[in-house]
């Protein structure tokens, strides 16, 4: 079994804008199992990052427990990072956030993490508008703990043990949606084409940035009667139809395709072109729900850009805390003198 | 594009870079491997069966490999293989008992002109067949140029006796040396079943119409025939300042030869370019570092004379022009010629063919410029006895050249006697075997060493420069061929793709490091190297194309930089992708023992 990968690139390999190698955001050699989901998401990332850019020193990558919540390790590995307790990813999330509203942040977590003991973190960070990219690396069972139906495996799915599951799953995109989340989509591990602009648009956008990932566990829940198998996957997906992400720099370049359909200009400038005018309205919530809905009704699976709300505002802005890395607050900044005591102490009175 | 056909060997031979490139086709990370893993007897083996020569080799082969050597596109230096192939020579056993026998007489005879590699290359591969063969060349000892022109300070004597004994000892092998053949007509007339003609392209380009050529004669020499009077030790000296014609190899050991007995000032003086000179450049190298200046782009005007005496030579300084086709022209730069003073002068301007010895009128068809006409494959010439190999079938090359036509004449002669057709040639002898042991276990070893190139150690200079067989180079020790044997890709080892095991999971295009994997839809070549994740620029790599798959789409992976780590195999849930080492052997005219089991 290897564990290091070689040091050799494709010698026509390019560097971004900012002179970073892709395998400058590469991490380590992962350890799950091969075939895993989880390491096309991992690969999506570090495409993501490497195209948008980012400086790796200003991403912190954030998880709680699982299989997925591993993967951390084999990506961004210049970056930092706090794998956290079950569920809890949320928290330290909001946490770091709070410290330090300048550094990206991307949380991964499963289904199990988020859907089973996270759910509550996860409605309280969605409904906070938590300026982060979210994660759920689905593959409907616990992974980790050798393939347990989990609370996102649908009806009558059936893992590698084969008992159809009696549980009503719950959709982590419509939940986002309810509980007022600003950026939602869902995705499939196997379609990178999809994945990696939504990715980019995940990080590019001022709020709660949630993406449910279809990624199949080959060892577990890979068998033809389960419903989050790559084979059931491919066979019932759907998108809302081709998403361009236009970075704010290319636009002087241009060089993106021309017969989009609709463009949503993101907090920073970047922008997202759409190529599919169907019924889907990404800028309305309920649009969304609905086409959720729809396609849930048909046994099928949407996937791609569901919402976003260009205006969000997040935690930070609604909070009027700061956004500045609390590190750089000086004695000026943090004890505003007596005079400013005493205008708020009267403003009491 | 229509899916690679995997059962067409050469698929899979061009996939191994170095012994595609080798005239032999030796397969080289197969020799590698057992270096490393120090069957120093095993890979000499594996060596002999293919190129005949493994010590010889090691040491001066013109490794057409290297360059072609995968190392070299991923980062700056390709394996050191020619050096590798001289550890394993230099650390074997007594190979002796592994030889193959003289085969049970079948009753014919055949003669062979000459008692070079290629003449010796078709004695071997004959004896075991029962063959009597009859070599005849005009030295005391057999090795044709090896003995006469290769300096001994790149090839020890004691190495070139050893190799060219393991043929000549065997008992179906008869020497008929100091012998020239004058005539092949009469050799014809004995009663051989089959004439081998590897007699080399013994004749020394000269400048005859040069002023002064003729009055200084005895100061100025034929390159070849100077180098073979130093090597028999009819010579043991020369003036103190030497000028040397040329640019290629036969200069570069003119030069080096010239500054071990008595020339101080050697130079070499080229008409061309320091660029376009033929020579390797480890030689150009090895010149340079042996206080040898190299001039370019001056052309010979005149030997200038004085009271009958060479006293130097003049030069038209020129300059190199190239046309839209490349095509170079020298053109005087209209200075003032130049003057260099010597005491002597060697011409190594190139070599040629000559068969003064062959009748015109024995069936032998020659072409206009004095070649005989020979069947590319077959090497028969037109009289269907007599056969031709190695620098007397197409002009000068090298060693390796001429082992590989050796072995397919050898095949020819053997299928002439008989009687059979000469083109019913035996298909290379190939084999495909899955190096899985467990999961994620390989039985090669597949991490990829990031070691730079190693160099090879040099004898002091001030001793290497006083003693004539002193040799220069003094091979890896085992240590060194170790890490530098890691520094192999084991091409060899494929990466063999079945279609209908994948899942599209796209782990491996995740895993790759080199970025070679891509699940994309079908198109013609050209589009599809535009299209691929890295595109596919180089054209002289195939692309490795499978059927369609599951969503439609196919899978291409651009053999170009593949590192042949097997993590594509290793990260595969599966087995779609598996690592498969590949042996390809070109078939001899007998069967040589060179493969461990
Ligand atoms: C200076 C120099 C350096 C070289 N260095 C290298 C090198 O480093 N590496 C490399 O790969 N190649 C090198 N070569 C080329 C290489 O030596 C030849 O390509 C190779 O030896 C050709 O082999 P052959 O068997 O065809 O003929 P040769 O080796 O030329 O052998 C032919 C033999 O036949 C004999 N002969 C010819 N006519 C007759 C006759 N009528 N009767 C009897 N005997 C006859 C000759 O005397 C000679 O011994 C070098 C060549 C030269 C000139
Ligand atoms: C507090 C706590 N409870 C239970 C566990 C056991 N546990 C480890 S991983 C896991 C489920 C992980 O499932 P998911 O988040 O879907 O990750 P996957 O492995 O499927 O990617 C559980 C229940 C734990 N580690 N900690
Ligand atoms: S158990 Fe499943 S989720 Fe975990 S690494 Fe293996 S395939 Fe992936
Ligand atoms: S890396 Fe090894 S197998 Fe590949 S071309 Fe070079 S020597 Fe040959
Ligand atoms: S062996 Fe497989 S993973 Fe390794 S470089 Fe080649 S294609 Fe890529
Ligand atoms: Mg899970």
């Amino acid at each position: 079994m290897s564990y290091v990968r070689p040091a050799f690139r494709h010698p026509e390999s390019k560097t971004n804008a900012e002179g970073f190698t892709r395998q400058d955001y590469e991490g380590a050699l992962s350890t799950l199992c091969a075939g895993c989901g989880h390491d096309s998401v991992s690969s999506g990332i570090v495409d993501a990052c490497f195209e948008l850019g980012v400086w790796p020193h200003r991403v912190a990558k954030i998880s709680g427990i699982g299989c997925s919540s591993k993967t951390p390790t084999y990506f961004l590995g210049k970056s930092h990072g706090f794998n956290s307790v079950h569920g809890r990813m949320p928290s330290v999330a909001t946490g770091a956030n709070m410290a330090n509203g300048e550094m990206a942040y991307i949380g991964i977590s499963g289904d199990g993490d988020s859907a089973s003991i996270g759910l509550g973190q996860f409605g309280h960070v969605a409904r906070r508008n938590l300026n982060m990219v979210y994660i759920v690396e689905n593959n409907g069972c616990y992974g980790l703990t050798k393939g347990q139906d989990s609370a996102t495996t649908d009806v009558g799915s059936k893992s590698k043990k084969g008992d159809p599951n009696p549980f009503e799953a719950i959709d982590l995109c419509a939940m986002a949606l309810q509980l007022g989340a600003t950026f939602v989509a869902r995705s499939f591990s196997g379609d990178k084409e999809q994945l990696v602009p939504l990715i980019k648009a995940a990080m590019t956008h001022n709020g709660f940035a949630f993406i449910d990932v279809i990624s199949p566990c080959v060892t577990f829940n890979n068998t033809p009667a389960s419903s989050k198998g790559y084979e059931f996957v491919r066979d019932h997906i759907e998108a809302t139809g081709k998403m361009d992400f236009v970075p704010v720099r290319s636009e002087i370049t241009a060089n993106y395709e021309p017969g989009f359909t609709k463009e949503i200009t993101l907090h920073y400038g970047s922008v997202i072109h759409l190529y599919k005018d169907d019924k889907l309205d990404c800028t309305d919530r309920g649009s969304a729900m609905r086409a959720i809905q729809e396609h849930n009704d048909k046994g099928r699976i949407l996937t791609g850009l569901l919402y976003v709300d260009p205006d969000s505002k997040d935690f930070h802005k609604v909070q009027q805390t700061v956004k500045q890395p609390l590190r750089d607050l000086d004695e000026e900044d943090l004890c505003p003198g007596a005079r400013a005591l005493n205008a708020i102490n009267g403003s009491l009175r | 594009m229509k899916p690679t056909n995997i059962k067409d060997p050469e698929y899979f031979h061009k996939v191994v870079d170095c012994q595609y490139a080798c005239p032999a086709h030796t397969p080289v990370p197969e020799y590698i491997r057992l270096i490393a893993s120090q069957r120093y007897t095993d890979a000499y083996m594996v060596n002999w069966e293919s190129n005949v020569f493994p010590g010889v080799l090691g040491r001066t082969c013109d490794r057409p490999c290297e360059p072609a050597c995968r190392r070299g596109r991923v980062e700056e230096e390709p394996v050191a293989i020619c050096r590798l192939k001289r550890v394993a020579a230099d650390n074997k056993e007594d190979v002796t008992g592994l030889l193959p026998a003289a085969g049970k007489s079948n009753g014919k005879k055949i003669a062979l002109v000459g008692a070079g590699p290629a003449s010796l290359t078709v004695a071997r591969d004959l004896a075991p067949l029962g063959y009597e063969l009859h070599i005849y060349d005009e030295n005391a000892h057999g090795g044709g140029f090896m003995r006469s022109q290769i300096p001994s300070f790149r090839l020890p004597e004691e190495v070139l006796d050893e190799e060219v004994g393991y043929i000549t000892d065997n008992g179906n092998v008869t020497t008929h040396y100091k012998q020239r053949v004058d005539s092949l007509k009469s050799l014809l007339g004995k009663d051989y079943d089959a004439v081998f003609v590897g007699s080399g392209a013994p004749r020394g380009r000269d400048l005859p119409g040069l002023p002064g050529r003729d009055e200084g004669a005895e100061s100025i020499h034929i390159g070849i025939d100077w180098l073979a009077s130093v090597a028999f030790e009819h010579r043991s000296k020369v003036g103190k300042k030497v000028i040397v014609l040329g640019g290629g190899n036969t200069a570069m050991d003119c030069c080096r030869t010239a500054r071990r007995i008595g020339g101080a000032d050697v130079k070499v003086i080229v008409r061309s370019p320091f660029a376009d000179m033929k020579a390797s450049p480890w030689e150009k190298d090895d010149a340079v570092a042996e206080d040898i200046p190299i001039i370019d782009n001056h052309v010979p005007l005149e030997f200038v004379i004085e009271e009958g005496k060479l006293v130097g030579m003049r030069f038209d300084r020129v300059k190199a022009e190239y046309d839209d086709k490349g095509k170079r022209s020298l053109i005087s730069t209209g200075e003032e010629p130049a003057f260099y003073p010597c005491d002597e002068v060697l011409v190594a301007i190139g070599q040629e063919n000559s068969f003064p010895w062959i009748e015109r009128d024995i069936d032998i068809e020659f072409d206009k410029w004095d070649l005989p006409r020979l069947d590319a494959a077959t090497f028969q010439s037109t009289n269907p006895k007599v056969f031709f190999g190695g620098d007397a079938a197409f002009g000068p090359e090298n060693i390796i050249t001429a082992v590989a036509q050796a072995h397919q004449a050898a095949i020819s002669i053997d299928l002439f006697c008989r009687g059979e057709k000469l083109d019913s040639r035996p298909a290379p002898n190939v084999n495909l075997v899955s190096q899985k042991m467990g999961i994620h276990e390989w039985s090669y070893d597949n991490a990829v060493c990031d070691d730079q190139r190693y160099l090879v150690p040099h004898a002091e200079k001030s001793a290497a420069l006083k003693d004539r067989k002193l040799e220069v180079e003094l091979g890896f020790s085992t240590e060194t061929g170790f890490e530098e044997a890691q520094r192999c890709l084991n091409c060899d080892v494929q990466t063999v793709f079945t279609d209908n095991l994948c899942i599209e999971c796209d782990a491996c295009v995740d895993i790759c490091p080199t970025e070679c994997i891509n699940f994309i839809e079908n198109g013609a070549e050209a589009d599809l190297r535009g299209r691929l994740r890295m595109p596919a620029n180089n054209s002289e790599q195939d692309l490795y194309v499978s059927g369609k798959l599951p969503t439609g789409r196919i899978m291409a992976k651009d053999e170009n930089v593949c590192l042949h780590c097997g993590l594509c195999a290793e990260r595969c849930p599966t087995s779609a992708w598996d690592m498969q080492k590949f042996l390809y052997q070109v078939s001899k005219a007998s069967l040589i023992p060179g493969l461990p089991e």
